[in-house]
């Protein structure tokens, strides 16, 4: 378990030096802000509105898919380790799977979710 | 006292520092916690290193693939042209925008290079040369380097500019889609190997160059080259950098960042594509397997320079490709793809058909 250990430590340690570089380019940058400079860029443009807004649902349909290609593949991983000791019983059943889903991306691609407009 | 796998490798320097520590009384635990922060610290150095030379060596392909001579006053062909960029970024002044998210636009660089860094505790640069071997190694790379998406997504968010935003949306969407078929083409690997450690996989690849998996899998090059695609788009690289298209999108999500905070992102890009890199080279390639006259960190180094100089070719000979290209090319070619050639390795892996 100690191992894992590592991961945390890194994250400090990665976080920690960035921090710090930035503490670095703090005390030796120039700080000069006035209110054009601090405006959005929008090519030379006075900004217009917020840009938090309703976003193109396309996105959203693509990351539905994901959602669910991400799951199966997840389901996968330990299929793929273990596949040595498992035989023919793993592999018709991950077929049958890997087929279910493939239906479900067909079902997709024919509805036109696939398709970006 | 047990070290952490790397030590073999850098027994003297942990040796000279653990009887240091020790003879302060720290306890067993905390000389391995710093040890794990020293080692942290090396991987920081070594990834900077990394990424500035490849960053000089991206501008030198391209000049040259341009016929252009690109950086030549900083040294030897200015070989020391990315260090002058960088001091010269640490004092930029820190253009903020006023309408911000501040927490948001701020931890965004932050997050964006942990994900990149963290990918190295698993890492194998050489024989005995990795961090910690987790029996999950290669899933945990998925997993974290994963986490660069939402980094995107929060500059994107937090920067409250429209070209930022449809930067990280598109990026998300990308790399959403392609990590699919990455992930598809990994399997085939660990199919064959029976284990997800990155130590299993490598030593499993040993002995003669037909023990690599581009070659000793079924339909290896294809699950190379479709990997290889997938890998350049998740580090959102040419034919596929939509994300930050200069002539659309003048930068994407990195546009309202200077200074230090867009050297974090700069240095996020180019340790990805260093990742990237690598993995190919660890999972198809022989990782650090090879002639022995040679250390092994050396065939490491080399195998996963090559794979980048495939990228770069790649980057300066190809056109972008269009949002809807990109996301139909993935979805219906490169997942239906892939998950053929994983059941074809399935089946072939059943019947004995390899070697």
């Amino acid at each position: 378990m100690s191992e894992y250990l590592s991961i945390l430590i890194f994250i400090l340690i990665g976080t920690g030096i960035v921090l710090f570089t930035f503490l670095l380019s703090r005390l030796i940058r120039p700080h000069n802000p006035y209110h054009a400079k601090n405006l959005n860029y929008e090519c030379a443009e006075e900004p217009v509105g917020n840009s938090w807004f309703q976003f193109n649902n396309r996105f959203y349909i693509f990351a539905l898919i994901f959602v669910i290609f991400d799951v199966e593949v997840i389901f996968l991983f330990p299929w793929a380790v273990a596949f040595g000791q498992l035989g023919l019983f793993a592999l018709v059943e991950m077929v049958i799977f890997i087929l279910i889903l493939f239906f479900g991306i067909f079902y997709a691609w024919k509805k036109g979710a696939l398709k970006w407009v | 006292m047990t070290f952490p796998v790397a030590v073999l490798e850098l027994y003297p320097l942990f040796r000279w520092l653990s009887g240091v520590l020790e003879s302060f009384g720290f306890s067993a635990n905390t000389v391995l916690i710093i040890s794990y922060a020293v080692l942290g610290v090396i991987m920081f150095s070594a990834l900077s290193i990394i990424a500035l030379f490849l960053v000089w060596w991206e501008r030198k392909i391209a000049a040259h693939m341009q016929q252009r001579f690109g950086p030549m006053r900083h040294g030897w062909h200015g070989w020391y042209q990315t260090i002058m960029d960088a001091i010269k970024l640490l004092q930029k002044e820190d253009v903020r925008v006023a309408s911000r998210d501040k927490i948001v636009y701020f931890w965004a660089p932050v997050i964006c290079f942990v994900a990149a860094y963290l990918a190295y505790i698993v890492m194998p640069w050489g024989k005995n040369l990795i961090v910690a071997d987790f029996n999950i190694g290669i899933l945990y790379i998925m997993a974290v380097t994963t986490f660069t998406v939402i980094a995107l997504l929060m500059a994107g968010w937090g920067s409250n500019n429209k070209y930022a935003l449809l930067g990280g949306m598109r990026s998300a969407a990308q790399v959403v889609s392609y990590e699919i078929p990455m992930v598809a083409s990994i399997l085939t690997v660990i199919l064959f190997v029976g284990s997800m450690s990155m130590v299993d996989i490598v030593t499993s690849q040993s002995g003669w160059i037909f023990n690599w998996f581009i070659f000793k899998l079924p339909f290896g090059p294809i699950a190379f080259v479709t990997y290889l695609i997938a890998a350049t788009a998740e580090a959102n690289r040419t034919p596929f950098d939509i994300p930050e298209a200069e002539q659309e999108l003048v930068a994407g999500f990195n546009i309202e960042y200077s200074g230090m905070k867009f050297a974090m992102f700069f240095l996020a890009e180019f340790i990805n594509m260093f990742t990237v890199s690598a993995l190919a080279a660890t999972l198809f390639l022989g990782g650090w397997n090879g002639w022995s006259f040679i250390p092994s960190w050396a065939w490491f180094l080399m195998k996963t320079f090559g794979v980048v100089f495939l990228m770069m070719l790649i980057r300066w000979t190809y056109p972008r490709l269009r949002v809807d290209q990109l996301m139909e090319f993935a979805w219906k070619f490169l997942v239906p793809v892939t998950f053929a050639n994983l059941i074809l390795a399935a089946v072939i892996k059943y019947a004995g058909w390899h070697w």
